[in-house]
């Protein structure tokens, strides 16, 4: 443990210039092009900024170090004294893991599955013989304690796979936290959480931190998780610094356009409008998988028609379940799916051309979405021929129109997936469904991948289109603020059944079901005091 | 259109607008940077295959053509002498080319189309079929190879149509466990139920969704399939139950000319005669090796720095 542990206030971080190459393509690109950043000691600095913005690859260089294919080309950065730059690898990895710690987005895939928590949570300590093994598992269930990990005696004991998501994000805070390092950097660490989970695991985290005076770096596009945690603010773009300013200054009035876009995005909003015409309905569903783990209560939906009905929950709610028994994918066991008043076979291939292509789905991730071996123009291509037969100049006429709607010019004809960013590739995705020229399309999680910038364009795109054509969506999401934006109608899931079902106004506002409660309180907002009303609140 | 959405589907999100690039120019700037074994491996396979097609033009005698003296030595007009019963050496050796390789590459290819059209299947059907092909290439993978192909060469002949239909079918079962493996991953992709939901039929999806998907694994597998289904043909004919006279075929030119080996003190270069054919096989194998080792090496991303 550091002996030599300075006072708050202290300069703890300095980088100066850093400039950082990437390669690919064959060339080498800037990522961070010339950066400053200074952080003192118990100081939480937020870095946030679209990705791609160099928010990670900053991160990490706080570290002294660059991911494989990248290269910090020049610049300085000394902590506490010691130039990482100038550091063999040797001095360096003794300063990893004991004197600064990081904490990686997706706990699952960073812990190993085949060892005890408690053996990985020691490990760093224990290996540079700072402590015994003993008094560091001693220590690490005091720290499970602190982060509110249930049974923090016998917790460590398990393995990765026995403990939540959440209490796997916090088991990686307690490890970086074991040998009560410096600094520690937060790489997005509760964006994969769901929100009621998130709050826990920031709460814990942000205690932590104060308590033991520790200084972090807190990496994430989520504005309003960061008004939470961080004392400074960075906003970066394209590998640039954009404004740096203390919290509640930058929140209450931030500068540059570029951050006040950032702001806004949480400003759209859509004026509900009620409807009684029923396009789909889902009657008294349940559903199982395997025939024996029932995911499905008696479900039942109304969505009508040109309208949005949102579906709200955690994960493991019944959500996308929902989503598969309406597209046929999982054939109810009881119940039925009503389209325009007539009930749909239940299972897919019983389906007709027909009734498949009035209903189309868009994915959450637009990766995983597009064939990669096929080009824009034959993933949006292929509805056309498939359900309306076009051919040769005529699809190519239709490609480019729908290339079009979708606001990306005709360079994307021949492209593919590998070379479209993440917006764009869930536009091009929007277009493959509205090529089927369907009445309902399920969107699962569409926006949940992508930055709030790129969300609001994707937002404003299906409203629009809603508007044009008047299609119906069956929004599945989990982000209250994109609900805000888009529904005409929300419906709360919880444990495979539906909690409640109705208007926008209606559910939004008191008195709400102790779930819908519990949601909707979780979302954090731009206050930076709201976690810590939260928090006092539930107390 | 509105202004900010201008601006997003504008390059500016990309970054960088990226020069596309012919298949040809790829291709040459890919080979530009093969390591020598590869290259090695190329030029041999080129050789054989020219020596293949063009064998009737190449060769100076008839493939079954006899002539008075059996056994010649080496030298004059028999350059590598002749056999037991006085054939061209030299020119069954290069007709041998175009029989091994030819029956090798159609059973190849026949393997795969079963292997993998079956794997395809079970990968996608998944369920009942599934198990049910999978546990047949079970038993079949369980018998030894070679010894079933002996057994059943001998129950239905060694023409060329039964060695090719044995052989591949012997073979498929790997070809079938690699692709459903492969297969299968890529089978949970959003993009294959999409196609799904669309209500795309099997062979579609098999040939459009997922084979694009999966082919350099099945590409490397092939080359080494051909060296082995190669190997094999070899062995199968030097135990006399492969490619039957007169065709002329590596693998039996060992067996035919094997005793030879003895005379090696009173002749070395008779003695040299079965090593040639063999080692025909040898450097066409290590070939094929050469360039599936670059081919796998480019395609699973090993080729960074490290």
């Amino acid at each position: 443990m550091s002996t030599k542990r300075g006072k708050k206030g202290d300069v703890l971080l300095e980088m100066k210039n850093i400039e950082i190459d990437g390669f690919s393509d064959e060339r080498w690109h800037e990522i961070i092009k010339g950066m400053d950043l200074t952080l003192h000691r118990g100081e939480v600095m937020g870095l946030i900024g679209e990705s791609g913005a160099g928010k990670s690859t900053l991160g990490l260089a706080a570290m002294g170090f660059a991911r494989p294919g990248c290269r910090i080309k020049s610049g300085s950065i000394i902590f506490d004294g010691q130039d990482l730059i100038a550091a063999t690898d040797e001095e360096k990895r003794m300063l990893w893991g004991t004197r600064i710690a990081y904490v990686a987005q997706s706990a699952a895939a960073s812990f190993n599955p085949a060892h005890r928590l408690i053996d990985q949570t020691v490990e760093a300590v224990v290996n540079r013989q700072l402590q015994d093994q003993q008094t560091a598992e001693q220590d690490a269930c005091e720290l499970y304690a602190q982060l509110q990990l249930p049974d923090p005696e016998n917790i460590g004991s398990r393995y990765p796979h026995q403990v939540s998501g959440g209490q796997l994000q916090r088991m990686m805070t307690a490890m970086a936290m074991s040998p009560r390092p410096d600094l520690i950097i937060f790489d997005e660490p509760t964006t994969a959480l769901d929100v009621t989970t998130q709050v826990e695991v920031l709460v814990a985290m942000r205690n932590i931190v104060e308590k033991y005076n520790t200084a972090a770096l807190y990496i994430t596009h989520d504005l309003a998780v960061v008004a939470q945690m961080a004392d400074v603010i960075k906003v970066l773009r394209y590998g640039n610094e954009v404004e740096e300013a203390e919290t509640r200054q930058m929140l209450d009035a931030p500068k540059e356009d570029y951050t006040k876009s950032l702001w806004s995005v949480r400003a759209l909003e859509k004026p509900e409008s009620p409807s009684d015409d029923i396009a789909l309905s889902i009657n008294g569903v349940d559903a199982a998988y395997g025939g024996t783990i029932k995911v499905l209560h008696d479900v039942n939906i109304r969505i009508p028609r040109g309208r949005t009905v949102a579906v709200v929950g955690e994960s493991g709610s019944g959500k996308s379940t929902t989503a598969r028994v309406i597209t046929g994918l999982l054939p109810p066991m009881s119940g039925s799916v009503e389209f325009n008043g007539e009930a749909l076979p239940a299972a897919l291939k019983d389906r007709t051309k027909d009734q498949l292509q009035r209903i189309q789905m868009i994915y959450q991730s637009a990766d995983t979405a597009m064939n990669p071996r096929q080009t824009i123009a034959e993933t949006i291509g292929r509805p056309l021929e498939f359900y309306h037969g076009l051919k040769g100049a005529e699809k190519q006429a239709r490609i480019l129109e729908l290339l079009k709607m979708i606001e990306l010019d005709e360079s994307f004809y021949d492209r593919f997936p590998g070379e479209l960013s993440g917006g764009q590739k869930q536009r091009v995705c929007i277009a493959r469904a509205l090529a089927a020229e369907p009445e309902v399309i399920i969107c699962d999680e569409v926006t949940s991948a992508l930055d709030q910038i790129v969300q609001e364009g994707i937002l404003r795109l299906l409203l629009r289109l809603q508007k044009e054509f008047n299609i119906t969506y069956l929004f599945i999401t989990h982000d209250i603020a994109v609900v805000q934006a888009i529904s005409d109608e929300i419906v709360v899931m919880f444990q495979g059944a539906v909690v409640e079902q109705g208007l926008k106004s209606e559910i939004m506002s008191p008195p709400h079901p102790e779930y819908t409660q519990l949601l909707l309180n979780s979302v954090p907002e731009m206050d930076p005091d709201w976690l810590t009303n939260l928090v006092e609140a539930r107390v | 259109m509105t202004d900010t959405s201008k601006a997003y589907s504008a390059a500016a999100e990309v970054g960088q607008i990226r020069e596309r690039r012919s298949r040809w120019k790829i291709m040459k700037i890919e080979l530009k940077k093969a390591p020598y074994s590869a290259w090695f491996g190329l030029i041999v396979i080129a050789c054989y295959c020219f020596v293949a097609i063009f064998a009737p033009l190449l060769a100076p005698h008839g493939e079954a053509e006899i002539f008075k003296i059996p056994f010649a030595p080496w030298g004059g007009e028999h350059v590598f002498g002749t056999d037991q019963i006085g054939r061209d050496i030299f020119s069954r050796l290069i007709y041998g080319a175009r029989n091994t390789m030819g029956i090798a590459l159609a059973t190849t290819l026949t393997s795969f189309a079963i292997g993998g059209g079956l794997g395809l299947a079970a990968a996608i059907t998944g369920g009942w079929t599934d198990q049910l092909l999978s546990r047949c290439v079970d038993v079949l993978m369980a018998i030894p190879g070679l010894i079933f192909a002996l057994m059943l060469l001998t129950i239905f002949g060694s023409s060329i149509l039964s060695l090719i239909m044995i052989i591949a079918v012997l073979d498929s079962t790997r070809v079938f466990r690699l692709t459903r493996s492969v297969a299968i991953s890529v089978v949970v992709m959003e993009y294959v139920e999409a196609a799904k939901l669309r209500g795309e039929k099997l062979p579609w999806i098999m040939r459009r969704e997922i084979l694009p998907n999966i082919m350099p694994p099945l590409v490397a597998e092939f080359g080494l399939r051909f060296s082995f289904v190669f190997l094999t043909i070899a062995a199968l004919s030097f135990l006399g139950l492969g490619i039957q006279p007169p065709t002329a075929d590596w693998g039996s030119m060992v067996r035919d000319n094997a005793s030879m080996i003895q005379f090696a003190k009173y002749d070395l270069t008779a003695a040299m005669t079965p090593m040639i054919p063999a080692g025909a096989i040898a450097l066409l194998t290590v070939a094929v090796n050469f360039v599936v080792d670059w081919f796998l090496h480019k395609t699973s991303g090993l080729n960074d720095e490290h």
